[in-house]
């Protein structure tokens, strides 16, 4: 066969190779040790010089063409035989994928996080008190003593006398025991604390969130909910450092510059003055939107919170001297806060535990509250 | 408190409009909660006459009339009333127009087949009264045409709260000082003429409870007449939302609403002997004016006499001895009583009323005489009658608050400077004594008023609480510290550890009913509420578990597929004596479907134990716990009752005090108690319990990763069957502490080719070399430390 010839026919055996297989065959039989090709090779060493300078490219230029078809073609029936395979592999992927549960933060506890994020910029830290109280500190040392009216306006849960009564160490004041109304008795133990730990007194600046609780139950009202005091002593803290705070919460906490006050005189037992605050606010498509003064048109007021100078009776039961040290309190309720900000309507689904409404309302994990990247999550 | 304006401008003079003076009443701490302009629901009614008044064709009872509006042609109006004639004038509701009485609009219609394009209507209609058994008839010179709002001439009515404090203002001359002190006008003086009696007074009057009722003022009227009250009277009252009765006991709440003093008219004939202010005897009755029969005590006082008690002092009257069409002479009684044992008789007998309200929260004592002259003189007017001479039994308490002022507190805690002069004035308006010094006597309608901060209150709320003017709080010093404490941080990173496991957070009542309560914590003392809202609310829960539960019950009765829950919250303990203790508890309730049915995972999954157990890792690691040191503890540590079934739950200790969690299936008995279908798996952890983190330093434990790589190694071993595997990795870890980093259980079985009472665990550890790789002797010495650590556990290496 002459080289031609052999040229010829290999590159067509080549391209006919169907499988990876045949072409491995073909490269033996051509390429091998004792390939077709590579015989010829070998006849080079008997050659004359002169014969060998003119059959040595001719020999190696024929291995080259059929190695690199060889090559050429191995790669184009692998290339195939993957195309097969992953055509076979192919997915629905319009079914659908594995499910991660979706979990979620209940919006009363991102609130208090809001709050308690707003606050700290503030200054102020997070104190605690029991929920169960005794009356000397929901009461009594919040200027509110036995016969007090405002005492019966608090529709309280009592527990029985037998074993609701808390004896002190020497075994002489009785306490009976109830159910906070307000968050206001963290305010008498948050300086009780503070006196102990410094007996001339400190300043304070702090809130409480927590649950309270009243004797009441309609649409807007649940034996239970969560209010969060705010409590600020000082030697010179008046009415105007309570203002500009309130002011500050609320616009930071409803993200609007636009928030407008109305302070009204009111009266609590354990400040004094005593101040109500309204929220200005308009009906937007049946919501409430609060910005803007109430008295604009297409506006109105809202009461939201009490609030006022610490009475000093109140200052004097915790401990300091009421002539060194003053202050203000407020209180508001959290669920209110949550609604108001969030679009929520019904106050007893908060405490339902209904998994589409947690879902819904919920926050994602995510959604801390920071000041840099907003303490509030928009829907 | 409801009022007219009317009734206002009877004891202020002023211009302003009833929108200003509710801006202005707003503005110094009376809160308006309605103003309502009565001529707003009159609206489209109008005086109009009827022309004729003809049969209706198809029923007897009707009238068909052609009615004059003053508006041209004659409205046809079909009506039903007996007195409906030609020639009457009243009032007519055209189409458009709403009834006040049943809010329903008129509207052009045919009745039984004949048009009426209005309604002519009832006193009770447009709610003016009770009458309803004929139309308003109006004198017959009344302006046809006229919209009847203007021709009754109406009046806005104020609805204010009032503060407890402010009991000056529970009547309407004390709400126009205030508003006279803004400068809303000019507070009328009282015009007040004492009476001279002309005979005396035939009644024995005397109080036998000096501190109860320390005075008690009386007279007797004889010879009156006690017909229906005047309509200017009638109006006021109505606008007030009283009822008008008849003159007298009219003018008894005249007195009360427009001067805030409670007085009572007795009919002389239906008393016996002297009248007196004494202590009920225990058990004794008195039948008062709501018609009910109440029990006193010995610490109320009651006004009675020779017959019986008459009147639950200061509270309400009696029903029998109570004023009458027919009476002819009467008692009135003017009493200062005890707030505070006002206050405890209203609370004990459960009676509300207004007279209760303004001696509990402190009537003016100087008002007592002075209000019996004004009474007296209302009803020589309206009543006729002669009047007996005063007794006066018993004095009112006298002495008012002296208060040392400084104006400089005006800006020192309201935080506005107010000149002096002004602040002299708001307090002189409002009706104390400023003397030269400052020395500030307060007027005896003001028992409130007792210290320095109160006449801050009182001359920043007229000056205007929003001149007031913000004022930033000063920055502490320092740099910014986390301002929770370390239980409020943990609590904050649980609960979002949590929610990013796919729990959703819940948060359910702190009470339960006292049952589901005790489930949870058999034996031990609850907190369980004397007056609960319902029995559904009844004890403190012990735990958190009852209430998720009952919250998963509800998702599944709804359809929910599967439920995930959580809460963080407290749960309540008793403590030393009757203290309170109060615990930080994270509560996890896995019920339903953990796995869907799926076209790639099959039928649906369950939650088992496991999950639980893996919730409870996760979150105590997500605490800083030191899970790997954690034990599992058998069932038997759970503690007493059936909450848990007994061979798929354990708690998670640290030493063997700590139980930091407790985890696993429900009870059956539990899921039944519940009404929950199906498995759940409930995790609680208790953070108290939880040790708080190490240093508080920011640098961490140096550390390179291991520069050569780790050797796995596979055991199998066959074992007890009732070995826990967690023995059985305790041990092989401990076999060679230095080189085995981790182990872990890669298979379990039981069955053929695994001996009767046995089981095989195959076991994987991790080996890490530290300066150097490990030589076949080194692999070879360790794996005959492990097995020979299992064997102290009757552990056979599997050949």
């Amino acid at each position: 066969m002459d080289l031609e010839h052999l040229s010829t026919d290999s590159l067509e055996r080549i391209a006919r190779a169907a499988t990876p297989g045949e072409i491995e065959g073909l490269r033996v039989e051509l390429l091998g040790k004792s390939g077709t090709v590579t015989g010829l090779l070998k006849t080079l060493g008997q050659m004359s010089p002169e014969q060998r300078q003119v059959e040595g490219p001719r020999l190696n230029g024929l291995r080259q063409t059929v190695a690199a078809a060889i090559d050429e073609r191995k790669a184009a029936l692998e290339a195939a035989a993957l195309e097969e395979r992953l055509a076979r592999e192919t997915l629905d992927l319009t079914l659908p994928a594995p499910e991660m549960p979706q979990g979620s933060v209940h919006p009363v506890s991102q609130v208090m996080d809001e709050l308690a994020e707003i606050f700290a910029d503030l200054g102020f830290a997070v104190a605690t008190g029991p929920e169960i109280e005794d009356d000397w500190h929901n009461f009594t040392a919040l200027n509110m003593p036995e016969s007090h009216p405002a005492r019966a306006m608090h529709d309280t849960f009592y527990f029985p006398v037998q074993n609701g009564v808390e004896t002190d160490h020497e075994g002489a004041q009785q306490r009976r025991m109830l159910l906070r109304t307000h968050t206001s008795p963290v305010q008498v133990r948050t300086m009780l604390a503070a006196v102990k730990a410094n007996p001339g007194g400190a300043p304070v600046r702090i809130i409480a969130p927590g649950r309270v609780y009243r004797s009441d139950s309609d649409a807007t009202h649940t034996p239970m909910f969560h209010q969060i005091e705010g409590l600020v002593i000082d030697r010179d803290i008046h009415l105007g450092h309570l203002k500009w705070t309130l002011e500050t919460f609320l616009k930071a906490f409803f993200e609007r510059d636009d928030i407008v006050l109305r302070l009204r005189p009111s009266y609590f037992p354990f400040t004094e003055p005593s101040v109500e605050v309204d929220v200005g606010f308009a009906l937007v498509g049946g919501r409430r939107v609060l910005g803007g003064s109430g008295d604009a048109p297409g506006h109105a007021w809202m009461e939201l919170l009490g609030s006022g100078m610490v009475n000093r009776r109140v200052i004097e039961m915790s401990g300091l001297d009421p002539d060194q040290w003053q202050g203000f309190a407020f209180g508001v309720g959290v669920d209110r806060l949550a609604m108001l900000k969030y679009g929520m309507d019904d106050l007893r689904a908060f405490f339902d535990g209904d998994v589409r409404w947690l879902k819904h309302y919920g926050f994602a994990f995510l959604d801390q509250p920071t000041l840099s990247a907003g303490v509030g999550a928009r829907a | 408190m409801k009022f007219s304006l009317d009734w206002l401008k009877r004891h202020l003079e002023t211009g302003a409009s009833a929108a200003e003076i509710a801006a202005r009443l707003n503005a110094i701490g009376i809160e308006v909660e309605g103003l309502e302009d009565p001529a707003d629901r009159l609206a489209g009614f109008r005086v109009a006459r009827v022309l004729t008044a003809a049969p209706h064709p198809q029923a007897d009872k009707l009238q068909v009339l052609a009615v004059d509006v003053g508006d041209g042609a004659p409205l046809q109006v079909v009506c039903g009333a007996p007195n409906a004639r030609a020639g009457l004038v009243g009032v007519l509701g055209t189409a458009g127009a709403i009834v006040p009485a049943n809010g329903m609009e008129l509207r052009k219609s045919a009745i039984r087949g004949v048009e009426s394009n209005g309604m002519m209507c009832s006193s009770r209609e447009l709610e003016l009264g009770d009458d309803h058994d004929g139309i308003i008839e109006l004198p017959a010179d009344a302006p046809v045409g006229t919209p009847f709002a203007a021709y009754r001439g109406t009046s806005p009515v104020f609805d204010v709260a009032i503060t407890p404090n402010k009991p000056d203002c529970m009547g309407v001359h004390g709400v126009a000082r205030d508003l006279a002190a803004a400068g809303m006008g000019t507070l009328k003086a009282l015009d007040i003429e004492p009476v001279g009696g002309s005979f005396p007074c035939p009644v024995e009057i005397r109080t036998d409870d000096p501190a109860g009722c320390p005075a008690f003022y009386g007279r007797v009227i004889r010879g009156v007449r006690n017909g229906p009250s005047p309509e200017w009277l009638q109006a006021l009252l109505r606008d007030a939302g009283q009822r008008p009765i008849s003159a007298l006991v009219d003018l008894t709440n005249y007195l009360m609403l427009g001067y805030g003093r409670p007085a009572h008219a007795y009919d002389l004939a239906k008393l016996t002997g002297a009248v007196v202010a004494r202590r009920a005897a225990d058990g004794e009755q008195v039948l008062a004016l709501n018609e009910k029969t109440y029990t006193l005590t010995s610490a109320m006082t009651v006004i009675a006499d020779d017959a019986g008690v008459h009147d639950v002092a200061g509270i309400m009257g009696g029903e029998h001895s109570g004023v009458s069409a027919e009476t002819t002479d009467v008692l009135l009684e003017i009493a200062y009583f005890d707030p505070t044992r006002i206050g405890a008789t209203g609370r004990a007998l459960g009676l509300a009323s207004d007279a209760r309200t303004r001696f509990e929260r402190g009537v003016d004592p100087a008002f007592l005489a002075p209000g019996l002259e004004l009474l007296t003189r209302l009803i020589l007017d309206l009543c006729g009658g002669e009047a007996s001479e005063v007794v006066y039994a018993g004095s009112p308490p006298t002495g008012t608050a002296r208060v040392a002022y400084d104006p400089a507190l005006a800006a020192r805690l309201g935080g506005v400077d107010i000149p002096e002069a002004e602040q002299r004035a708001i307090l002189e308006r409002l009706g104390f004594a400023v003397a030269g010094d400052w020395t500030v006597t307060a007027p005896t309608w003001r028992p409130d008023v007792d210290g320095a901060p109160d006449l801050v209150e009182e001359v920043v709320r007229i000056h205007g609480l929003d001149r007031v003017a913000s004022v930033a709080l000063p920055r502490t010093d320092g740099v910014a510290r986390p301002t929770a404490t370390p239980s409020q941080a943990l609590e904050r990173r649980l609960r979002r550890a949590a929610a990013a496991r796919g729990l959703n957070e819940a948060v359910t009542w702190s009470f339960l009913p006292e049952s589901e309560a005790r489930h949870f914590a058999p034996g031990e003392a609850l907190w369980v509420l004397e007056n609960p809202i319902s029995e559904d609310m009844k004890a403190m829960r012990p735990s958190l578990l009852p209430g998720l539960l009952a919250a998963a019950r509800r998702n599944l009765d709804r359809g929910a597929d599967s439920v995930r829950l959580f809460e963080i919250g407290r749960r309540y303990l008793r403590g030393e004596g009757a203290t309170s203790d109060e615990r930080l508890t994270l509560g996890v309730l896995l019920a339903g479907e953990k796995v869907p049915r799926g076209w790639a995972t099959g039928k649906a999954t369950a939650f088992d134990a496991f999950d639980g157990k893996a919730e409870a890792l996760a979150l105590l690691a997500a605490a800083g716990a030191p899970v790997d040191k954690l034990q599992v503890m058998g069932p038997d540590s759970l503690g007493p009752g059936s909450q848990f079934h007994p061979g798929q739950s354990a708690t998670l200790r640290l030493g063997p005090k700590t139980v930091l969690a407790r985890f696993g299936a429900l009870h059956p008995a539990t899921l039944a108690k519940f009404d929950v279908d199906g498995p759940a798996v409930a995790v609680e952890l208790f953070l108290d319990a939880i040790p708080a983190g190490k240093s508080g330093a920011f640098a961490r434990p140096a550390y390179a990763p291991a520069a050569l790589q780790a050797v796995r190694r596979d055991f199998a071993f066959l074992v007890p069957a009732d070995l826990p595997a967690g023995d059985l990795l305790r041990a092989v870890r401990g076999a060679d502490k230095a080189s085995i980093v981790a182990a872990r259980v890669f298979d379990v079985f039981a069955g053929p080719g695994v001996p009767e009472g046995k089981k095989s665990l195959a076991i994987e550890i991790t080996l890490q070399p530290a300066d150097k790789s490990f030589t076949d002797e080194d692999l070879k010495g360790i794996a005959e430390r492990v097995v020979s650590a299992a064997a102290k556990l009757s552990a056979e290496l599997r050949s």
